[in-house]
């Protein structure tokens, strides 16, 4: 097997939840050597009430588990920051301090350490305490306000808005991870989710600060394509996702409905007129796909070279041969749970390697992280089991 | 001026739109030296999009486009022409990484895929954003950003709780403006820069396939894990038991309370009698919400969601934000644009930038959502106008003389 780009890059993760584990996630498939420091205390919610999630986000992660509140438990902490290259957290701003761990403290254990701290709103200003979970980072962070029908309520995504967040962690340690490669130094990173969301609309904003102008909600329209839209299909809560941009794309979609004639129908007649007709036409689109599964119009307009997919649900992804045959979605084997399909790195890589292992149980690598890293003796462990500072 | 995270990183983008340019956007606003190709006379189709100032479009004035090409260099170059291609693979063996989000076959067909930009530059990281990635059965599969977006399972979920309540027999929707194409390029971003580490360790490069469905369907890992327990989540069972959505005075708010101690903190605001209530203690009405909700407790939730409900509308959302906050619920209110620029928290944060450009003049963008302590995240310059450093680079780096630069100008080259 290949090495993986990370290989020999070890992260003391402190996270929890679903952003945290997610950023580090990233580094894990591409061969970071992650620690997972769990404590009774700061036991993962997600750990304790919906093991499924945990496990999809916990890959090929080591876990160690240890009462950060003793001295003790402190000290070995601290240890294992000494041989890491990178911590990530995220508490609330200031729990690291408390216990002991704030970057000041992590600096002068590990001089060239980069410490990420992820939060809701930032380690700083007046709301930086706030408590957050992921859809109110898509409220706060102005997505939610334009997710919705046009005649609707704002919506709000739930996991993807601690998941895009996950994301820019990974980014942000690697960036400095290169800047360290090159210059020896460490740094503190402050990631605020909610500014994560913010950015991603960036757009949107500056259609604000340009014409104070608030897009609002567009359902699945564009300011330009017509037809787009998202179409009943045959079956139960099925359906298929079209969008038109040019005429050699509107063209053979009248053809492939059945409908050659809207092509001379003057009121369909260029990309302007499509997008002001465009309610009459997701009528017309929408009486052909109701007699097609949703493959099925997928299939046929692909083929047409019109851009058709479905609407799909979770099992349609993990089913999906597309996604198998890419070996996206695959098969691990948890130590307790079994057979367990999960989607792995959404990248292939020509000489690198993907490491997707399985999720660690409660304290499964105590006795690696102790014995083999730390070179403490079976009988010291054996102590610290018996003291309740590892369990 | 402080050093930045990327300094000496070279890359070159040849993307459009939204997913490429917001690749090279990170990496260029940490430092990197990104120069971005555009085809003469016509440019990014981002340069074409709104917001234009004043609704007048122009394309040195879209705001999609200046926001995604800040910190670059830009330069036109046609790479149907022959004379092209060769001054692109001079600019790629000068360069750590390529970016480029065409469709599968466009860059083999250019002569310029991975296996030939290898052969001129062994070190090359090459990153490709498409749709389905490079190889699989819908490889070549069209997809605009709403397809991708249902195609992943994304749009799915959306509407769920109190919009699919109020709207059960419609369709599922994108979420808001083009935020899926953004968490693409920030996927690819990483495989980049991961490559990137790993090629200065190891002195080689290599091809980074990116999928946008693939990476949209990640970021649903929280929703889609339970099939594994046999749950398949749709809108109607995608529900909190109490909390989320809300309508307040001026708009709306969401209410998070997870924890018994953050239930404990709503039910304190709204009314401290309530908490004395059987029926209203936090096991009866949350249930784990691994689960879809149903069943036992079902009337207490609807009579407290009535009660919530009307409770909300007699204040504003910054009102319920802070009040509950301040007892320890986790609660946010649902910014329009217009809250989002006058966010305290964010104003304090410095989140907000303002970036001179030649064609619009200053404008607020939104910076950076990271703080570095010793590489900050910095503005060097606005997005490039259309050809800007054309002559810059071509001259400077390639080394092509001011007599063939008027050749290649006249050739419709550059």
């Amino acid at each position: 097997m290949n090495k993986a780009a990370l290989d020999g890059i070890r992260v003391a993760d402190f996270t929890t939840g679903l952003a945290g584990p997610f950023g580090t996630q990233f580094l894990a498939w591409m061969g970071a050597e992650i620690i997972k420091i769990e404590s009774m205390k700061h036991s993962s919610l997600l750990r304790q009430t919906a093991e499924v999630r945990f496990i999809n986000t916990n890959l090929a992660k080591l876990g160690m588990t240890l009462d950060l509140s003793q001295p003790r438990g402190l000290e070995l902490t601290k240890r294992i920051i000494a041989i890491s290259d990178v911590v990530v957290e995220s508490f609330r701003p200031g729990v690291m301090d408390k216990l002991g761990l704030g970057y000041e403290v992590v600096k002068q254990i590990k001089p060239d350490i980069i410490m990420l701290s992820l939060s809701g709103f930032g380690q700083t200003g007046p709301e930086g305490h706030y408590r957050t979970w992921a859809s109110i980072f898509g409220g706060m962070g102005g997505l939610t306000h334009l997710t919705g029908y046009p005649d609707g309520i704002p919506c709000n995504e739930r996991g993807a808005n601690d998941t895009r967040g996950g994301q820019f962690a990974a980014f942000s340690v690697l960036a400095a991870l290169c800047y360290r490669q090159k210059t020896g130094q460490g740094q503190h990173l402050d990631l605020s989710v909610r500014e994560v969301v913010s950015c991603h609309i960036g757009d949107a904003l500056l259609d604000y600060t340009m014409n104070r102008r608030d897009q609002g909600r567009k359902g699945n329209r564009d300011d330009f394509m017509a037809p787009h839209n998202c179409y009943r299909c045959r079956g139960e809560d099925k359906w298929v996702s079209i969008a038109i941009a040019t005429e050699e794309e509107w063209r053979p979609l009248c053809q492939a409905i059945g409908k050659p004639e809207l092509i001379q129908t003057d009121r369909f007649s260029n990309a302007y007129l499509r997008w002001q007709n465009q309610d009459e036409l997701d009528k017309i689109i929408a009486d052909w796909t109701l007699n097609h599964s949703h493959y099925e119009v997928m299939d046929i307009l692909q083929k047409a070279g019109v851009a058709a997919m479905p609407s799909l649900n979770c099992e349609e992804v993990y089913t999906n041969p597309h996604f198998k045959t890419r070996g996206f979605v695959t098969e691990i084997e948890h130590p307790e749970r079994g057979k367990q399909v999960v989607t792995g790195p959404p990248w292939k890589l020509s000489v690198t390697s993907n490491k997707i292992g399985t999720s660690p149980t409660w304290g499964q690598h105590n006795r690696y992280v102790l014995g083999e890293l730390l070179g403490l003796s079976r009988e010291e462990i054996s102590k610290l089991e018996e003291e309740q500072i590892i369990y | 001026m402080t050093e930045a995270a990327l300094a000496g990183l070279k890359v070159v983008e040849y993307a459009h739109f939204v997913s490429g340019p917001y690749c090279g956007k990170l990496l260029a606003d940490l430092g990197a030296e990104v120069i971005k190709i555009e085809e003469p006379g016509i440019g990014d189709e981002a340069r074409r999009r709104a917001p234009f100032p004043g609704d007048i479009p122009h394309p040195e004035r879209s705001g999609l486009f200046l926001y995604l090409n800040t910190n670059k260099l830009g330069i036109t170059l046609d790479l149907k022409n022959p004379k092209g291609r060769e001054i692109f693979k001079k600019l790629v063996k000068k360069s750590d990484v390529c970016i480029e989000n065409n469709p599968p076959s466009v860059m083999a067909e250019l002569g310029l895929d991975y296996e030939s930009l290898k052969q001129i530059n062994p070190k090359l990281i090459m990153t490709s954003i498409t749709p389905f990635g490079q190889t699989g059965p819908y490889k070549d599969y069209k997809s605009y950003y709403l397809n991708t977006f249902h195609g992943s399972g994304e749009g799915y979920l959306l509407p769920a709780g109190l919009g699919w309540v109020l709207y059960p027999d419609r369709e599922p929707i994108k979420s808001g403006g083009f935020i899926g194409e953004y968490d693409i390029g920030l996927a690819a971003a990483i495989a980049t820069l991961g490559s990137y580490y790993w090629s200065h360790a190891s002195g080689e490069g290599q091809y980074v396939d990116i999928s946008g469905t693939e990476v949209l369907a990640g970021l649903m890992r929280y929703e889609f894990a339970p099939y594994n327990d046999g749950w398949v989540v749709n809108r109607a069972s995608w529900a909190l038991p109490i909390g989320g959505l809300v309508q307040c005075k001026d708009g709306f708010a969401e209410l998070m309370p997870l924890m018994e101690n953050m239930y404990k903190g709503l039910l304190e605001v709204i009314n401290p009698e309530l908490a004395k209530e059987e029926k209203y203690q936090y096991s009866n009405i949350m249930l784990s919400y691994a689960r879809p909700v149903g069943g036992e407790g079902d009337d207490a939730r609807q009579s407290l969601k009535d009660i919530i409900e009307e409770w909300a509308l007699k204040h504003t959302k910054e009102d319920i934000y802070h009040q509950l906050q301040a007892k320890g619920c986790a609660a946010g209110i649902v910014a329009t644009p217009e809250d989002v620029l006058n966010s305290k928290q964010l104003q304090e944060r410095g989140f907000f930038v303002e970036i001179n450009h030649p064609n619009t003049g200053k404008i607020k963008y939104p910076s950076t959502p990271c703080k570095y302590s010793r590489t900050p995240w910095q503005v060097r310059r606005p997005a490039p106008r259309l050809g800007e450093h054309t002559e810059e680079i071509l001259r400077h780096r390639i080394g092509i003389s001011k007599s063939e630069l008027v050749r290649l100008r006249k050739q419709g080259v550059i």
